[in-house]
């Protein structure tokens, strides 16, 4: 059997391959109930990471996803120009964005999630990780949650910080280091 | 939960993210532990993404008014996952250094000529049996910061989705014999064994007769770690 292509980091001119000019839409503008999920990409210094890419993917509002592996079936999300999956390079103060809507809730008491893939300059293999958003009553739940102590919980945990928007940094090293996941 | 696939994690495959002789994983690398999350719907299911590539994105050699400088190749292979089962219908994205090893970016600022005839950016979706090709010219090697006299081998960034989130891979293909490898720290953060995976071969056969020569290189993504058989007996 062929055996797995080792990772290699992206490098610091990962733009020239992997920026999309519309990567961070992940419903079309303008879409009813947009959300904004952004936050700052930071070193074990504290230091933005400016040569960064943050990829989020996640089911559409009702749960589902458009793919043929879902044991439940395949759906075609019921929001036209839904992608499910958003990219975003950090810019020079480390900062990332993208625009969706919040997905719905998952069997097996799974809270409302984004899976997270890291790139950066210094990553030899991307680190993943994922977004919760505060509030949701879900979240009491959501098996992965609720398998981590509360101090840490939390770095995986969007605040509200307006009425569509939601922010969520994401720490590489250091006291504040976000959850990652082995997948 | 209804049954559904998963991935199997590869053994001695991937670097450590801690690989000190690359500097800059110094400060970027967790310190604690990943924290195991069984591959559930979300991570079984991943973007498909094709229709999104333009007329030139697989020949990074036509994408301005007039030709690059430097050496034409081939490259291609397939796309399969570590069942043997090819990836069909998958997007791959590649970026790379002029002929000079120089990228068309503004923080790439060491003197070696910018090509205006040469953005470096290209991408292709793999055909039903998984197979890609792209024309491009041979990147050169470049110096980097990371050490004394340090230069990294000449390479192509891939960037791979597969059908599920479980295996998205992004790498670097290198050229065959590259006497770079010895010295480079991010080509030996591989484990040993599996270094050579990263290396494309000539390929004479794929060569094109008074245009380019050519390499091919197989991308092997994470399978579900069980044949056919074992499939029937579990």
């Amino acid at each position: 059997m062929p055996e797995v292509t080792p990772s290699q980091t992206v490098g610091p001119f990962l733009t020239l391959g992997l920026e999309w000019p519309k990567g961070a839409d992940v419903v079309p503008p303008g879409t009813p109930g947009t959300i904004t999920v952004s936050g700052y990409l930071y070193d074990g210094a504290g230091d933005p990471v400016p040569d960064g890419l943050v990829e989020t993917w996640q089911a559409d509002p009702d749960g589902r996803f458009d793919h043929p592996d879902d044991p439940r079936g395949a759906v075609a999300p019921t929001v036209p120009g839904f992608l499910g999956f958003g990219r975003c390079c950090t810019d020079p103060e480390g900062r990332w964005e993208i625009r969706t809507l919040l997905p719905g809730a998952l069997p097996g008491g799974e809270a409302p999630h984004l899976d997270v893939s890291v790139f950066a300059r210094g990553l030899l293999d991307r680190v993943v990780t994922r977004i919760y958003f505060a509030g949701r009553p879900e979240n009491a739940t959501d098996p992965l949650l609720a398998s981590l102590p509360a101090v840490r919980r939390d770095t995986l945990v969007a605040e509200k910080t307006g009425p569509e928007e939601y922010r969520l940094d994401i720490h590489l090293q250091g006291d504040r280091e976000t959850v990652f996941l082995q997948v | 939960m209804l049954a559904h696939v998963t991935y199997a994690l590869p053994r001695d495959t991937h670097p450590p993210l801690d690989s000190p002789e690359y500097r800059s994983t110094g400060l970027r690398h967790p310190t604690q532990p990943p924290v195991l999350l069984p591959q559930r719907l979300t991570e079984i299911t991943g973007p498909l993404l094709h229709g999104q590539i333009g007329p030139n994105d697989h020949d990074l050699t036509r994408q301005h008014g007039g030709e690059p400088q430097g050496q034409r190749i081939v490259v291609h292979g397939r796309v399969l996952d570590s069942d043997g089962r090819p990836v069909p219908d998958t997007l791959v994205e590649v970026w790379q250094a002029n002929a000079a090893g120089r990228y068309a970016h503004a923080r790439d600022t060491w003197p070696a000529p910018l090509d205006p005839n040469f953005s470096g950016g290209g991408r292709v979706v793999t055909s039903s049996l998984g197979e890609y090709s792209f024309t491009t010219i041979k990147p050169g090697a470049y110096p980097w910061g990371n050490h004394h006299n340090a230069w990294r081998p000449a390479h192509i960034h891939f960037s791979l989705f597969g059908r599920a989130f479980t295996q998205r891979l992004v790498t670097q293909m290198y050229f065959p014999d590259d006497p770079l490898f010895a010295y480079d720290p991010i080509y030996r953060s591989v484990p040993e064994g599996a270094r050579t995976r990263m290396v494309s071969a000539f390929d004479m056969d794929a060569t094109q007769p008074d245009r380019a020569l050519a390499f091919r290189w197989d991308i092997v993504l994470r399978g579900s770690g069980q044949t056919p058989f074992e499939d029937a007996h579990a």
